[in-house]
């Protein structure tokens, strides 16, 4: 068998750089990457048919449910080459599969070698594939495209073989063709792997420099720290140091993933592993930093540290006030293992206390909310997303708004919004589809490619505003769920922008203010004054409904007064029947917001503020 | 106001009716739904001696001493003979002593009655009757499954005036699917020109499980919406008012001094007696119910003498809850002075709004305008009883 015992394989901190292969599995949702990973768990006896399980090396529920890694994971597999029959050590770097996490993907990348590009081949390559692979070409990764799902009747590995070929510039035979699912072809990769992929090189005498591509929280150990070291070595007990920080650690556990985590006496050059130095916060070692040695320091940083920067805002409020402690417990808990989460206080008229929270991308805040509903079982509305913008005004001040109610009052110079390049790929039917809802959606095409004959790559520039709304959900539906989309910000542009107001009673409801291109002033603003119209009970008395920007009413709906609501008959038998039914309608009535005099019932605020958002969750969670 | 605890009102159900109209959800039986082929004349007899058992033990258990007034209510009472009603009245007063001005109600289908059959409902001590005209149109009758002709409704009323009842009351339904505002206008008019001095007006209320609700969930038919039925109520009160019919309820109307003390002892929390099957009672803050289905009723009645299916004590907060949401269908209203701080607090939008009295409210007085009537039960729930619960 080409599998090795792991006693009798080569022992981290001692492997010789020359075995070891590190690689990461660029997919798409779906394509299979989890399952390709249990294979080669199996196939390398990391893992024992006992103890296998489907999708071993998701951790989350939320990642098993909905096929997406959301965090990182490297796994050290022991393997014989049947090529030449030497022992080496591949380095399976999981990497996160969305848009949100490009950051967090192009750390990962930065770790290895080479890359698998795993592509379904009943679907082809996706958007998000696409980019990740450019990135994984940028940083000089040897590419081994592989053709997955063989086992399908729909499979057209010849068609999607071709278009791989295009993409990375090698012959459609160079393709691997594998089933993750029976296992046909693992082998064979596992052994390319082996031969195609250079392995790492680096100084073992110089002082100590390792990349962290991940940072996981853990209730029991505090925050583990993964790692890959281009240089020296890294020792238990050794302090180390966070270059971008200076902060130093005590180094209390050094160790490697086999799949579960196995202590070792330190990690050598090229090696890839984890680090436990008893912080309790992932903030303090964070993707992309650089660890060293602190009584030996590294002079230079790897290249490439950010700090992750929120794109998307959004308020999360309880619905039961009383639950603002638990939201805020939750929230501090994420944070231990979610460096890109920011938050702060925030108050809400309509709404009450909740926070205002910033995320990498719209996937993000569903994942973040989730949680906080799934973990700590609460039950949450939040506000219309929104993104960050640059504002002008009338004294030539700049102010970073990145919720409508902080947008300045009365003259504005200028306000810029952050733009992305996006890039769909689809069916080239769907090429008049797409380029018109880009069109709406105030784009800019950059231009257009033909992966294949009926297949096209097109490229755009539009404001992440735009994105965030419903472009995703709305991209699906026309194209009927064949096109994906990848986007990456490329900087800030002044736009036509206002904020619309929405008021009831001539009170304004600040959950519902939100910041819009002027053309689209006046249609936000009828879709929220007719949706509150239709949400929220008459009153007795009339309620009018308006929208405006500044002092401008641009759109204006009215709830009549309730006219009537008595039951006109109250004889003997009819008092208890009244009393109970008058009971039975207070436990309906309980939750109810006041807006100025207008009772506006919860789930009205919950309807009005899914703008599109809930059908889009409905599809990714498909997809 | 607390109960006069030597006075006890008596309703008296008839569980009987010809045929079952089809908005109807009252404890009523035809004939054929209770499988019998006696004559009605045999059940009258048969039933009305478990009345007169049940209000013996009436006294066994009541410590009054007067019976201020008697309703007979239905199903049909005038399908009973008048001397078995009149029983009815006399075992009453073997055991109480009306009050001089006690009222004696009865319910009649404007079909079935007589002038020999009123002159023998005055003579066996009968003093008030009402009529269930509904509408004076034919269209708006046959959607409510009522079967008698509107020109009866003014021949019965004539024939209970020439008998001799003084007091006479006809009751009518609006917002029937199909009733526009014309027919109500025309129904409203036809009721003014006949010699009453009492008219009590329904919207109509769609109950589960009558034939009515069953078309309505098919489509057959639409219940008009809200604010149309609100147009008629307040057609009904300007042209009531007008003919000098003031409102002593929400849903009643009368000259004065011609009110239904029957009703006002429900409203004002009184003590009474309900005897029949399904009938409710009420004395000092404990209400309790009889079995609904005759057969069941007689098979209590003579085994056990009790036939209460079951009962309840008022908690303190449930009596005042019924004071509130009974008060406040009454033109005295509800004083400021027994209300809290909260309750009055939610209260004053509607004094804003000009669903309660700004002049009443100033003197001490929680009181319905007439568009305030129409929010009754929203005013109950959103300001004077929510802090009780």
């Amino acid at each position: 068998m080409p599998a090795i015992e792991l006693s009798k394989a080569p022992q981290p901190s001692f492997t010789d750089p020359a075995q070891i292969r590190n690689f990461c599995i660029i997919a798409h949702i779906d394509h299979g990457k989890s399952t390709l990973a249990d294979r080669m768990l199996q196939i390398t006896e990391v893992v024992d048919s006992r103890n296998m399980r489907a999708q071993y090396l998701d951790r989350m529920d939320i990642e098993r449910e909905r096929g997406i890694t959301i965090k990182s994971q490297a796994v050290r597999l022991p393997w014989r080459s049947a090529y030449d029959n030497q022992e080496y050590i591949l380095n399976m770097i999981d990497t996160p599969g969305h848009v949100d996490f490009t950051y967090e993907v192009s750390r990962s990348l930065a770790a290895c070698e080479g890359a698998v590009l795993l592509v379904d081949c009943a679907q082809g390559i996706e958007a998000q594939t696409l980019a990740n692979l450019y990135l994984a070409m940028e940083n000089n990764l040897t590419i081994i495209p592989v053709l997955n799902k063989i086992d399908l009747p729909a499979a057209q590995p010849e068609k999607f073989a071709e278009e791989l070929a295009k993409l990375i510039g090698c012959q459609p035979e160079d393709c691997l063709r594998v089933s993750g699912k029976t296992g046909m072809g693992v082998e064979v990769l596992l052994n390319e792997i082996v031969k195609q992929i250079p392995h790492p090189v680096g100084d073992p005498a110089a002082p100590a420099r390792a990349l962290i591509f991940d940072s996981v929280y853990d209730s029991y150990r505090g925050v583990v720290t993964y790692v890959r070291v281009v240089d020296g070595h890294l020792s238990t007990r050794d302090q180390i140091q966070m270059m971008s920080t200076g902060v130093r650690h005590e180094m209390l556990e050094v160790g490697v993933i086999s799949p579960e985590p196995v202590p070792s006496k330190g990690l050598g050059v090229g090696e890839v592993g984890y680090l436990i130095t008893g912080v309790k916060d992932v903030r303090q070692s964070r993707v992309g930093d650089t660890v060293t040695n602190y009584h030996r320091p590294a002079t230079q940083q790897l290249s490439g540290y950010k700090d992750p920067r929120p794109m998307v805002y959004s308020g999360l409020f309880p619905l039961e006030g009383s639950d603002y402690p638990l939201l805020r417990e939750a929230l501090d808990k994420l944070q231990l293992n979610d460096a890109a989460l920011v938050y702060e206080p925030e108050s809400s008229a309509a709404l009450g206390f909740g926070f205002r929270c910033g995320f990498l991308g719209l996937l993000h805040m569903e994942i973040v909310r989730e949680r906080l509903e799934r973990e700590a079982g609460l039950s949450l509305i939040s506000t219309a997303p929104s993104v960050v913008y640059s504002v002008t005004d009338g004294d030539g001040k700049e102010l970073v708004v990145t919720n409508p109610s902080e947008f300045p009052e009365g003259k504005i110079m200028e306000v810029k919004e952050p733009i992305v390049r996006a890039t769909i790929l689809a069916p080239s039917e769907f090429i008049g589809t797409i380029m018109e809802l880009c069109q709406q959606r105030r784009g800019t095409l950059l231009g257009m490619d033909y992966l294949s004959e009926d297949r096209v790559e097109i490229r755009y520039t539009l404001p992440l505003a735009e994105i965030v709304f419903d472009f995703f959900d709305q991209l699906k539906s026309r194209t009927r769920g064949y096109a994906s989309l990848d986007y990456e910000p490329i900087g800030e542009e002044a736009g036509d922008l206002v904020k619309v107001d929405i008021l009831l009673q001539s009170e304004k409801v600040d959950a519902f203010s939100a910041i819009v291109h002027r053309d689209k002033a006046y249609a936000y603003g009828m879709s929220m004054t007719v949706k509150l119209r239709e949400l929220i009970p008459r009153q007795q008395f009339e309620v009018p409904i308006q929208a405006a920007i500044g002092g401008k009413i641009i759109a204006r709906e009215t709830i009549r007064a309730i006219r009537k609501d008595v039951l006109a008959k109250c004889y003997g038998g009819d008092i208890s029947r009244k009393r109970k039914l008058l009971e039975k309608q207070k436990e309906g009535k309980k939750r109810m917001k006041m807006v100025g005099r207008v009772e506006v019932p919860q789930e009205a605020f919950i309807a009005a503020l899914s703008t599109g958002e809930e059908s889009s969750d409905e599809k990714d969670k498909k997809k | 106001m607390e109960a006069r605890a030597d006075h006890l009102a008596f309703y008296i159900h008839i569980p009987y009716c010809v045929k079952r109209c089809g908005y109807c959800d009252f404890n009523t039986y035809t004939p054929a739904e209770l499988q019998i082929q006696s004559s009605l004349e045999v059940i009258s007899n048969d039933y009305i001696d478990l009345l007169v058992q049940e209000i013996t033990k009436s006294a066994e258990v009541s410590e009054a001493k007067f019976v201020p007034s008697i309703f007979f209510g239905g199903g049909t009472p005038t399908l009973m003979q008048p001397s078995d009603l009149g029983r009815v009245i006399a075992a009453i007063k073997s055991h109480y002593t009306l009050t001089d001005d006690c009222e004696i109600t009865i319910e009649a289908n404007p079909d079935t009655v007589s002038l020999a059959m009123l002159s023998q409902l005055l003579e066996v001590g009968f003093n008030r009757i009402s009529f269930g005209m509904q509408s004076a149109l034919p269209h708006v009758l046959a959607v409510l499954d009522r079967t008698h002709n509107p020109d009866n409704v003014e021949k019965a009323v004539l024939a209970a005036r020439s008998a001799g009842f003084k007091e006479v009351s006809v009751d009518l339904i609006y917002g029937t699917p199909g009733e526009s505002m014309e027919d109500w206008e025309l129904t409203l008019d036809t009721a003014l020109a006949l010699p009453v001095t009492h008219i009590s007006a329904y919207a109509l209320i769609v109950e589960d499980g009558t034939k009515l609700a069953a078309r309505v969930k098919r489509g057959e038919i639409v219940i008009p919406d809200d604010d149309e039925t609100a147009d008629k109520y307040i057609l009904a009160d300007n042209k009531f008012r007008s003919a000098g019919l003031d409102w002593y309820e929400l849903s009643n109307w009368s000259k004065p001094g011609s009110e239904c003390k029957h009703n006002l002892f429900y409203w004002y929390g009184e003590n009474w007696w309900g005897a029949g099957p399904g009938a409710h009672s009420h004395i000092n803050g404990r209400r309790w119910w009889n079995v609904k289905h005759p057969a069941t009723y007689k098979e209590k009645i003579l085994s056990t003498g009790d036939p209460t299916q079951d009962s309840e004590i008022l908690s303190a907060i449930e009596r005042e809850e019924e004071r509130l949401l009974l008060n406040i269908r009454l033109p005295r209203g509800i004083q400021r002075a027994s209300l809290n701080a909260e309750q009055l607090a939610k209260l004053l939008p509607f004094v804003e709004s000009g669903h309660l009295s700004k002049e009443l409210w100033e003197a001490g007085q929680v009181t319905l305008t007439q568009n305030g009537r129409l929010l009754a039960d929203k005013i109950v729930r959103d300001a004077l009883t929510e802090s009780l619960l």
